[in-house]
């Protein structure tokens, strides 16, 4: 039965469901968590090949059919993502059992996470602009939780503003999707998108009001200029795990939904949205980079590096060309895996050096230098070097960049990876290299916590191998997106 | 001073029972009135509520002797459980099945599987009602 699409949405709640029942007993909650994680990855697997042969896979929720109900739509942008995501989420389970400590763990640690996956699989498949909205705040509500858990002074503040911004967007989220309804009077996605083709240039002033509220919401997600100023700050705070589940997962929902909707409901009637988003994005290169440059703190440089990527793909998405849309997707799953990856290596890297900034500490090559070239190649992959992960997207994003003319943002986006590059050499330089300086910690479970480490990034690597191989399910993803008349015919069927 | 709460007391006796009648009848107007799991679990809370305020945390404890989270898991695994009886049919999720029944005394009834779905959203409500009520009122 269809029911497959919601089993990535169903198995982290009733685990979490699960998981709520038997708080404190920490080895339980540990194996159930760690169980659930991997059903999900062999049910988004199972989704990824499902949808690859059967087409759009589409589940109207309790039988009421398509614009009426809500839909729960699998294509297979959204199947690609909710896999990645519970590749990423079973592997910083496993790092949690090292790193986040018991306290924060009988403290329904792990239930939240899960809720989070919840609504984070929730925005990716939902076909209902009303459910997207409530899948979003299931997924903020438990990064509250997981942001603010533990209670140590800059939690609380950063949860103080994060949740306030929060807050803030889900108001416009509403308000917007509100004139929405009240122009177009449906909330079903496929058919706002069919009814916003129907109307032939009429309202199409309040229809570019409410694609500029759209964007304010999903950039204010998303981390866009100018509405980023709120991550730098609260991405310093949270534990590693999840920091390496908000900086993989998180924006990268705001990311979709931009894709999503715009793809969907903005592109014929407006003019003016497009290149307002891809000004808005080389915006968010070019403070990314400033950011990623300027800093001396690990932890930091990552996060601007979170700016640069969602800059460079939403870049591609504003340019909207069949070839630019298959790089923005690549480019999406790469930076997923990607940041994952770089923030837990961050995790050991603090861990043992006890700091996060590299002027404190020197030679950890001497002690790890297996840690030292994992980072090294996760530079590389994060830069784009060729035959790693990063280099496709980029490749493609830059190709179609020139062939719609917009060379200046193609030079940005060439110049962000040489910073790129250069903001994390620098770490490896400073840090790894050299005399030996600072004081190390080695008794922390190394080998264990390299593990989920080495697993992500091994993924990454194969994933710019065998790019040929991963090539025809991008462009399953990338057909509804450039075509929206392939995702109506799915959803609603006459 | 201690202060003597008598009247309070007893009038809570009556009407904490009298709030909780009110909030059934709110649960199972729902699906033809106004009503339903939501608004009824305010209000079985509310009572709950009064006889917290009229005794103390302990009482109430003794009284309901029961984890608020278990109660707000155990009405989360009620709404996701009626969601499953439609993919055991094999349709999609979350349809219900109805079917009317002859009861003894109260005649012609529709059972609906809704119903079981409300029960989870009033023990939700319930339970997280409840759970920051306490959690509020236990800390210094």
């Amino acid at each position: 039965m269809n029911n497959i699409v919601l089993a990535p949405i169903l198995i982290p709640l009733l685990f979490a469901i699960l998981l709520m029942l038997l708080p404190k007993k920490i080895i339980l909650q540990r194996i159930v968590a760690l169980i659930g994680s991997f059903f999900l990855i062999l049910a988004a697997c199972f989704l990824v090949f499902h949808v690859h042969t059967n087409g759009i896979t589409t589940v109207n929720v309790s039988n009421w059919n398509a614009p009426f109900g809500i839909t729960v739509v699998g294509d297979m942008l959204a199947s690609l993502l909710v896999f990645t995501t519970s590749i990423i989420l079973s592997c910083v389970i496993v790092y949690s059992f090292y790193s986040i400590g018991k306290a924060r763990e009988k403290f329904l640690y792990y239930p939240a996470v899960l809720f989070m996956i919840v609504g984070v699989n929730g925005s990716f498949l939902t076909g209902d602009i009303f459910n997207l909205f409530v899948f979003f705040e299931v997924m903020l509500m438990a990064s509250y939780v997981l942001l603010v858990l533990g209670g140590t002074q800059i939690q609380l503040k950063a949860t103080i503003k994060y949740l306030l911004i929060n807050v803030v967007g889900s108001g416009f989220f509403v308000v917007a999707i509100g004139m929405l309804y009240s122009m177009i009077g449906t909330l079903n996605m496929a058919d706002i998108s069919q009814k916003i083709s129907a109307l032939h240039g009429q309202d199409t002033g309040m229809l570019s009001v409410v694609a500029v509220l759209f964007l304010f919401v999903f950039g204010l997600k998303a981390g866009l200029f100018p509405l980023y100023f709120w991550l730098p700050g609260s991405y310093f705070a949270p534990p590693i795990p999840v920091l390496a589940l908000f900086g993989g997962l998180l924006t990268k929902v705001g990311v979709y939904a931009i894709i999503r909707t715009f793809s969907l409901f903005f592109t014929q009637e407006t003019t003016l949205v497009m290149p307002l988003l891809g000004i808005l994005a080389l915006i968010t290169i070019i403070l990314g980079v400033i950011g990623a440059i300027s800093y001396y703190d690990l932890k930091t440089i990552v996060i601007y590096n979170i700016l640069i990527a969602i800059g460079v793909i939403l870049f591609s998405v504003s340019i909207m060309s069949r070839e630019s849309v298959m790089g923005a997707v690549y480019y999406l799953i790469h930076d997923m895996l990607i940041k994952a990856v770089l923030f837990l290596i961050v995790g050991i890297v603090m861990a043992i050096t006890g700091t996060s900034s590299v002027k404190k500490f020197s030679g950890l090559m001497t002690d790890k230098p297996g840690l030292g070239w994992t980072f090294f190649i996760a530079i590389l992959a994060l830069s784009g070097i060729p035959p790693l992960s990063g280099f496709f997207g980029k490749l493609l994003i830059v190709e179609s960049a020139f062939s719609a003319h917009e060379i200046v943002g193609g030079i940005l986006i060439l110049l962000s990876s040489l910073f790129v590059l250069m903001s994390l050499i620098k770490v490896f330089t400073r840090g790894f290299w050299g005399e030996k300086m600072g004081r190390f910690n080695l008794s922390i479970p190394y080998r264990k916590m390299m593990l989920p480490v080495v697993i992500l990034l091994s993924l990454s690597v194969l994933y710019g191998l065998f790019s040929n191989a991963v090539f025809p399910f991008i462009e399953d993803a990338v057909n509804p997106i450039i075509d929206p008349k392939v995702y109506i015919d799915a959803v609603i069927k006459e | 001073m201690k202060t003597n709460d008598v009247l309070l007391r007893n009038v809570t006796k009556v009407v904490a029972f009298i709030i909780f009648l009110f909030s059934l009848h709110l649960f199972f107007a729902g699906h033809y009135n106004p009503g339903g799991g939501f608004v009824a679990g305010l209000t079985s809370a509310g009572a709950i509520t009064l006889t917290l305020l009229a005794y103390d945390i302990k009482t109430v404890k003794g009284m309901l002797n029961i984890n608020t989270l278990v109660i707000t898991g155990v009405g989360l695994l009620f709404a996701v459980g009626t969601g499953f009886i439609g993919i055991f049919l094999g349709k999609p999720f979350l349809m219900h099945v109805y079917t009317y029944v002859h009861l003894p005394v109260l005649g012609k009834v529709s059972l609906h599987t809704a119903t079981l779905f409300d029960l989870g959203v009033y023990l939700v409500v319930v339970g997280v009602t409840l759970t920051i009520i306490q959690s509020i009122g236990e800390s210094d």
